[in-house]
């Protein structure tokens, strides 16, 4: 054992993020006390984002099987059955601290990230989605009490962000076709950037990070080891951060999507050799998570010499090399006697593939220097023996007060009779309503020519799948201000509306994943916010019939002590039987029937006024974020999911669009926008006798969906919307060029669709480029 | 006829004109690798878009150097055919087989989206299939396809009817635009990179060269957006083939599956 300059200290052991119990733990582990290099390990290995200290006890609580389920958690990523002997292959993770510190490489090495855990269960990445959140980038009610500088500063995460995004997305050659963009005060100095990749292989072609065949050679390929991005993922992502924050800017990791792409190709090529046993990534905590891992799933051990790893950078230590979190490197296992095989494939794509060690039987993760012994752990126990805390839970004050205070006090209506038009046009024309094509049109959409429909186009994405005559859906959905009024039913929205979107697509929902942005764990009203949100989203995921097969935690999301709403994103994906059945959102042809489709049975209920406060509406036009979010019927979003899938099926509707942010009058809105000039004549009536026109037009009551039916099959589509028991309503009809809604008889939004859709198109770039 | 669709490090467009030329135009099709300087007996060379070697120093600049660009360029000057798309396109312009240089686009951003270009030359093997004219739609997805050329190139490329499409506006179909005379506003609107006089591809003097920054393999199926891309691969099998020109795009479209 060699001994580090080092000297190990409880002060040390602190610094690193690990407190007196879990060092106490180090100890009893190894009989001694753990030399620098071991400190390292564990302190990555045992860090929030890794170890999922704090939530692995309430994770148990989702549902992560089904049928479709070939591959629940705890693999690199999710696999479900999509039939023909093909499987789908996604995950999302969260990318949010170093997207603050540095968003451009931030975000880029979000997308590498995700990708690579996509590939290395032997799946092509097919299609990459984000869903984002900001702080505020224009001043207005909306902002909240966010400053100039703040504003300024949130413009600019957003830029690099989506920048980075693009940088790598577009040079790896896969599509990015969706996703969201929502801005809430609580995002400025905190951006959520999560990534979700979906991949797809045929069945008997998946690999998984489990090590087998004790003396077979470990081999690592890819990149060469710098020091950059040490202790990612336990300084970065697993504490809060402070005004010196920026300066952890050195934390953060540098992508080359080029040398990911190559590594793509030469892993994929790899597998086909049938050389490859097992193969894991080097993602957060680098070479120590895929040597360790890897080797204690397997239930042996692995041996390897630091002085083999290719290395970009001089004189690095053991502490370096192992905690490294250079991007675009991979570690497998090969097959002892065909190393050559693999090494021929990677060096014919220029990437370097060395034999650094081999798998033993010992079960320990014995790590050398020029075969001088530098770290020793049993592999297992800084895998699977990390430290797990059942944290104190408690209902949080301010919340509850929320809850009483009730929207009719704070939400001021318009009079009776009001021209609504005027207020319209604002809500369009905020940012989370906004149109993002700005954005989107700086991804490639299209690549692998895929993609039937990409960012805007539908509700949800959707990837024809060369191999048969089926169809890929993918959605990803979250509501912050929601899950802070209520996170148990603010995430139960994210998965329905997730769903939801999916299926009026035309695609059956069957697999979610999921991404669970918090702040402070160590905050008793975090952690009651955790599982709250744990259990919602558990309910609804049953009520679906889709399970999580995967995602991440990112706990920490706090600056200077304010944590962020508690964002759970929902990635939801859906199996379409034939592509051809495939719909857009936007409406079609002129003379089509509106039709708005309710599972709910489109009773008057209580609390719909209540439940305002927390609309996009209300915070957008008067700053109010108070009450409830909307009430949910999970019986009836599924009526509504299988009701819409069904008409999909029969090709009875030309196009599907669900109700969400900003009411139905959005929803009609959007499908208008972007068409040839098409516009709409509507009536939306009262559901209770006192109820508001705001409330009505601007409402967020789910289970709702707007579709478009040619008047000839009218009568079908009534009968299989009473299959369903979903009630139907004839809202209007498709017009040209008008936008007229009228509320109980008497207009209340009109003007040319020219005239909406200005400041819907307009605001975003405006807020970043010309501001 | 047979194709080669050259694989560079970084090449991300290689598999979709692959399946574009196997699948939709039901021609063979075969890959080549940037190391081999074997074209494999291709009657036609695909040059497709991506990140050759990672874009770095500039689009195309490390990829000229690759061993196949020897033969492509042997192939080019007895007369083969050479398609380059997007990247390929910027390939063919640091090879020198197509005069020029591209400079990041002008809004400094990568853009995606389904832009229209004009048909500006007809007697071309890339174009022999359209209309005079004809306004082809098809997506763009670059960063760097801002054209550029001195005037006095310029001035040649337009005595030999060398500009092949432009970026005009949907409207713009039939309008053939008179070598020299400004844009109209609607067209120059429309310009999504500030390229050079909206140039949207070129070909070179001999015309069996042609590089263009709009990607035809992602327009051969109607349900992804568009088929307009057929005619540019039509037209080469046609003129290769001898065969008459099929105008019976319609046959074609609807035997392909969404």
């Amino acid at each position: 054992m060699i001994d580090t300059e080092i000297k190990v200290t409880p002060e040390i052991a602190a610094e690193h993020g690990l407190t007196p119990g879990e060092y106490a733990r180090t100890q009893k582990i190894l009989g001694r006390d753990p030399n620098f290099t071991e400190l390292g390990i564990f302190s990555v290995m045992w860090s929030e984002h890794c170890s999922y200290k704090s939530s692995r006890v309430h994770l148990k609580r989702l549902p992560t099987t089904g049928t479709h389920v070939v591959q629940g958690p705890g693999e690199n990523a999710g696999v479900v059955d999509i039939g023909d002997g093909w499987v789908a292959v996604f995950k999302i993770e969260s990318h949010n601290h170093p997207s603050f510190v540095e968003p451009f490489q931030g975000a880029a090495t979000g997308v590498g990230g995700i990708l690579r855990d996509i590939f290395t269960m032997g799946a092509r990445p097919i299609a990459v989605l984000d869903s984002l959140r900001f702080g505020p980038v224009v001043a207005g009610p909306g902002a909240g009490d966010a400053t100039k500088q703040e504003i300024a500063s949130n413009r600019h995460i957003l830029d690099g962000v989506i920048r980075g995004i693009g940088f790598y997305g577009n040079c790896f050659g896969v599509p990015t076709v969706g996703g969201e963009i929502v801005f809430e005060p609580c995002y400025s100095n905190n951006p959520l950037v999560n990534a979700l990749a979906l991949g797809i292989c045929k069945r008997e072609e998946l690999f998984f990070a489990k090590a087998q065949g004790a003396g077979n050679p470990v081999i690592y390929v890819g990149a060469k080891t710098g020091r950059d991005g040490i202790h990612g993922a336990s300084l970065l992502a697993s504490a809060e951060f402070s005004e010196e924050s920026q300066q952890k800017r050195p934390n953060v990791q540098v992508g080359d999507p080029f040398l990911e792409k190559l590594l793509l190709e030469a892993c994929l090529e790899a597998m086909r050799t049938g050389a490859v046993v097992a193969i894991q990534d080097m993602g957060a905590a680098g070479l120590t998570s895929s040597s360790s891992e890897m080797a204690s799933r397997g239930g042996l051990g692995i041996e390897i010499d630091l002085a083999r790893v290719p290395q970009r950078e001089t004189g690095m230590t053991p502490y370096e090399i192992m905690l490294s979190e250079s991007q675009e490197r991979m570690l497998l296992v090969a097959e002892r006697g065909r190393e050559r095989e693999v090494f021929d494939v990677f060096h014919k794509w220029g990437l370097d593939a060395v034999e650094i060690g081999k798998v033993t039987e010992d079960g320990m993760l014995r790590v050398k220097n020029h075969g001088v012994v530098a770290a020793e752990i049993p592999a297992h126990a800084i895998a699977e023996e990390g430290p797990r805390y059942e944290r104190p839970i408690a209902t949080p004050a301010e919340v509850a007060a929320k809850k009483t205070a009730g929207a009719a006090a704070q939400f001021k209506f318009a009079a009776v009779g009001t021209e609504l038009s005027e207020n319209f046009r604002k809500l369009l024309a905020a940012p989370t309503i906004a149109s993002k094509r700005w954005v989107t049109g700086q991804y490639d959409s299209m690549v692998r020519t895929n993609t039937r429909f990409g960012p805007g186009g539908g509700d949800a994405a959707v990837l024809r799948l060369k191999e048969s005559k089926r169809a890929l859906a993918l959605a990803t959905d979250g509501n912050g201000r929601w899950g802070y009024l209520n996170p148990r039913l603010g995430a139960m929205h994210a998965v329905v509306e997730a769903a939801r979107n999916v299926a009026c697509s035309g695609a059956l929902p069957i697999a979610a994943t999921n991404c669970l942005n918090f702040g402070n764990p160590e905050k008793p009203e975090v952690m009651w916010q955790f599982t709250e949100v744990l259990d919602g989203i558990g309910e609804a995921c049953r009520a679906l019939e889709t399970p999580i097969t995967g995602g991440n935690v990112s706990f920490y999301n706090e600056t200077l002590g304010k944590p962020i709403y508690p964002t759970p994103i929902l990635g939801v994906l859906g199996l379409m039987e034939d592509a051809e059945c495939a719909l857009g959102s936007a409406f079609r042809t002129v003379g089509d029937v509106v039709l708005l489709l309710d599972g709910g049975q489109a009773e008057a209920r209580a609390g719909a006024a209540q439940e305002f406060g927390s609309s996009e509406y209300a915070k957008t036009l008067q700053g109010v974020v108070a009450g409830m979010p909307p009430a949910i019927d999970l019986a009836a979003e599924k009526r509504l999911i299988d009701c819409l899938v069904a008409l999909a099926g029969a090709r009875a509707i030309a196009s599907a669009h669900d109700v969400s942010d900003g009411g139905i009058a959005v929803t009609l809105a959007e499908c208008c926008f972007d068409t040839e000039g098409l516009g709409v004549q509507a009536e939306v009536k009262t559901m209770a006798s006192d109820e508001a026109a705001e409330a009505a037009l601007f409402g967020e009551r789910g289970a709702r969906a707007a579709v478009t039916v040619p008047s000839a099959s009218l009568a079908r589509v009534n009968q299989i919307a009473a299959q369903y028991k979903v009630s139907v309503q004839n809202i209007g009809t498709v017009a040209r060029s008008e936008f007229r809604i009228q509320y109980n008889g008497s207009p209340v939004i009109q003007g040319t669709v020219e005239s909406f859709q200005r400041p819907w198109s307009d605001s975003l770039q405006k807020a970043i480029e010309i501001e | 006829m047979k194709f080669g669709v050259v694989q560079f490090p970084g090449s991300n467009c290689d598999d979709d004109a692959l399946q574009a030329i196997r699948t939709v135009i039901g021609q063979p099709a075969e890959f080549i690798w940037h190391q081999s300087e074997d074209l494999g007996g291709s009657d036609a060379i695909v040059l497709p878009g991506g990140f050759a070697f990672g874009d770095y120093l500039r689009t195309g600049a490390i990829a000229r150097f690759s061993p196949v660009m020897k033969s492509v360029e042997r192939f080019a000057r007895s007369g083969g055919l050479v398609l380059g798309v997007c990247n390929g396109f910027q390939i063919l312009l640091e090879a020198g087989l197509l005069p020029g240089a591209m400079m990041r686009n002008q809004g400094l951003r990568f853009l995606c989206r389904q832009v229209h270009i004009r048909v500006e030359q007809t007697d071309t093997p890339f174009t022999s299939a359209a209309k005079p004219g004809q306004v082809l739609e098809m997506p763009i997805a670059h960063m760097d396809g801002n054209y550029f050329c001195e005037p006095a190139t310029l001035a040649e490329l337009e005595r030999n009817n060398q500009i092949v499409f432009r970026y005009v506006a949907a409207s713009s179909a039939g309008k053939n635009s008179e070598n020299g005379q400004p844009l109209e506003a609607a067209d120059q609107e429309a310009n999504p990179n500030g390229s050079l006089q909206a140039i949207a591809g070129i070909c070179n003097r001999e015309r069996n060269v042609l590089g263009l920054m709009p990607h035809p393999e992602r327009a051969v199926e109607s349900p992804l957006g568009s088929a307009d891309g057929l005619v540019i691969f039509r037209s080469m099998v046609q003129s290769l083939t001898g065969k008459p020109e099929q105008h019976e795009a319609q046959k074609i479209h609807s035997a392909v599956r969404v």
